[in-house]
């Protein structure tokens, strides 16, 4: 593959559809029209991506204090209750040994969460300032981030789970708490956000740079 | 065979020449052995790839999920016991008590990435695969072939058999859990999955679609 540097499609007047990855041309730079192959409506890039995709981060950002405050499980064992949050379901798996597993389940619910909003504010500022550096690796960490995403989820699972199961009244129940709604709010905002997010914006300082100094 | 041949290479002009998603670089595409990927020379990302048999092994694979999506969604995942009590669960019944709880956002979200999203994801699946046996394939293929790609990130039978498992580990020191069939079963679908998405390539279909330029 020999490729005269950064000819982009944009540059060469065309638009990859996003849905079926045909090559289009468009009707005009200001309406480009629909994909002739699947009917998509053509966009130089993500409708109003920065915009979005900041929207969603800073509601996902809020989201994630009353998600780790607030209790995800209360459990009713011979008539004493007992709430955990999120750090107290890790604590409570450390303390019974299983470490491995309480490891897993803080990089999933915690650090996950709250490294996706770091990368996502960051990869929003650095292509707001236009930066050029480091083009590959934002573009690696956003792919990073869209991957990792939905393992955040792990710990919806686990509370449903525990709650389906743990139904033995009136000796023993589990109930859900209410962060468990906000913690889900905080995985499919961010899931939400990485979609809305336009990688393409990453390199596209990178053209205008070198068009400037050619 | 030799209908398709002609009616791709009629459109494999438009094809080969490829702009990268993720970095919008126009690349002309090389002539890939079976088995072979394509990488984007400027990010890096995937352009393409060429599964050995693109259309008939994904459709293996896609009824195999099938049938084992019904299995893992009708019998119980795990059991408990407890003083002579015993309880088990399955996904909707999962789905069943988060609603009944009241937590009815939460049972909707679950509902969606664990049965809703993979479910459809499989039977889209199935259709676009069977209509891609006809020489050329119709138009609506491609639409569900788009909504089977929006429902794939959301398809999250692989974190949920992870949650399942946590959830019996924590529960093991209250009572005695064990797993169930369909806890085999999700194990199952989750390796059929990553089969799928592994042996299929999107354009596969979309050069096959029948359209006007």
């Amino acid at each position: 593959m020999s490729v005269a540097p950064a000819v982009t499609a944009a540059r060469a007047g065309l638009i990859s559809c996003e849905v079926c990855q045909l090559l289009a041309r468009p009707v005009s730079r200001a309406e480009p029209g629909h994909c002739p192959r699947c009917g998509e409506e053509l966009a130089w890039r993500k409708h109003h991506s920065i915009q979005y995709t900041w929207a969603l981060v800073v509601a996902a950002a809020i989201c994630y204090i009353p998600a780790n405050v607030l209790p995800v499980l209360t459990t009713t064992a011979l008539g004493n209750a007992d709430s955990d949050t999120i750090m107290g379901g890790v604590v409570l798996l450390y303390q019974t040994g299983s470490w491995p597993l309480a490891l897993v389940v803080l990089v999933a619910s915690v650090m996950v969460p709250l490294g996706k909003l770091v990368a996502l504010a960051y990869l929003l500022i650095t292509v707001q300032r236009g930066s050029l550096g480091g083009t590959r690796d934002r573009t690696r960490l956003y792919r990073l981030v869209e991957f990792i995403g939905r393992w955040s989820m792990l710990d919806v699972f686990v509370d449903t789970f525990t709650v389906a199961l743990v139904q033995l009244q009136p000796l023993m129940s589990v109930e859900p708490g209410p962060g468990v709604l906000f913690f889900g709010a905080v995985v499919v905002l961010t899931m939400m956000a990485a979609e809305t997010f336009d990688p393409r914006l990453i390199w596209d300082p990178t053209l205008t740079h070198e068009e400037r100094h050619a | 065979m030799n209908t398709r041949a002609s009616s791709r290479t009629t459109m494999n002009t438009a094809v080969t020449t490829v702009a990268c998603e993720e970095c919008d670089l126009l690349q002309r595409l090389p002539e890939l052995p079976p088995g072979g990927k394509a990488r984007c020379v400027r990010c890096g990302n995937t352009l393409a790839m060429r599964p050995t048999d693109p259309i008939n092994r994904p459709l293996a694979l896609t009824v195999a999920a099938a049938i084992v999506f019904l299995i893992a969604n009708t019998s119980p995942l795990m059991g408990l016991s407890v003083v002579g009590r015993a309880s088990s669960t399955t996904i909707v019944n999962g789905v069943y008590e988060m609603w009944q709880q009241d937590e009815r956002i939460t049972a909707v979200v679950v509902a969606f990435c664990a049965l809703i999203a993979p479910g459809t994801y499989i039977l889209f699946m199935l259709t676009v695969l069977l209509a891609a046996q006809r020489p050329v394939v119709p138009i609506w293929a491609g639409e569900m072939l788009r909504w089977a790609s929006s429902m794939q990130p959301w398809s999250m039978s692989e974190v949920m058999i992870l949650g399942i498992l946590v959830a019996l580990i924590k529960i093991a020191q209250l009572a005695k859990v064990e797993p169930g069939i369909g806890m085999y079963a999700v194990g199952g679908l989750i390796v059929l999955l990553a089969g799928v998405a592994m042996t299929f390539e999107p354009s596969e279909i979309w050069q096959r679609v029948e359209w006007e330029e």
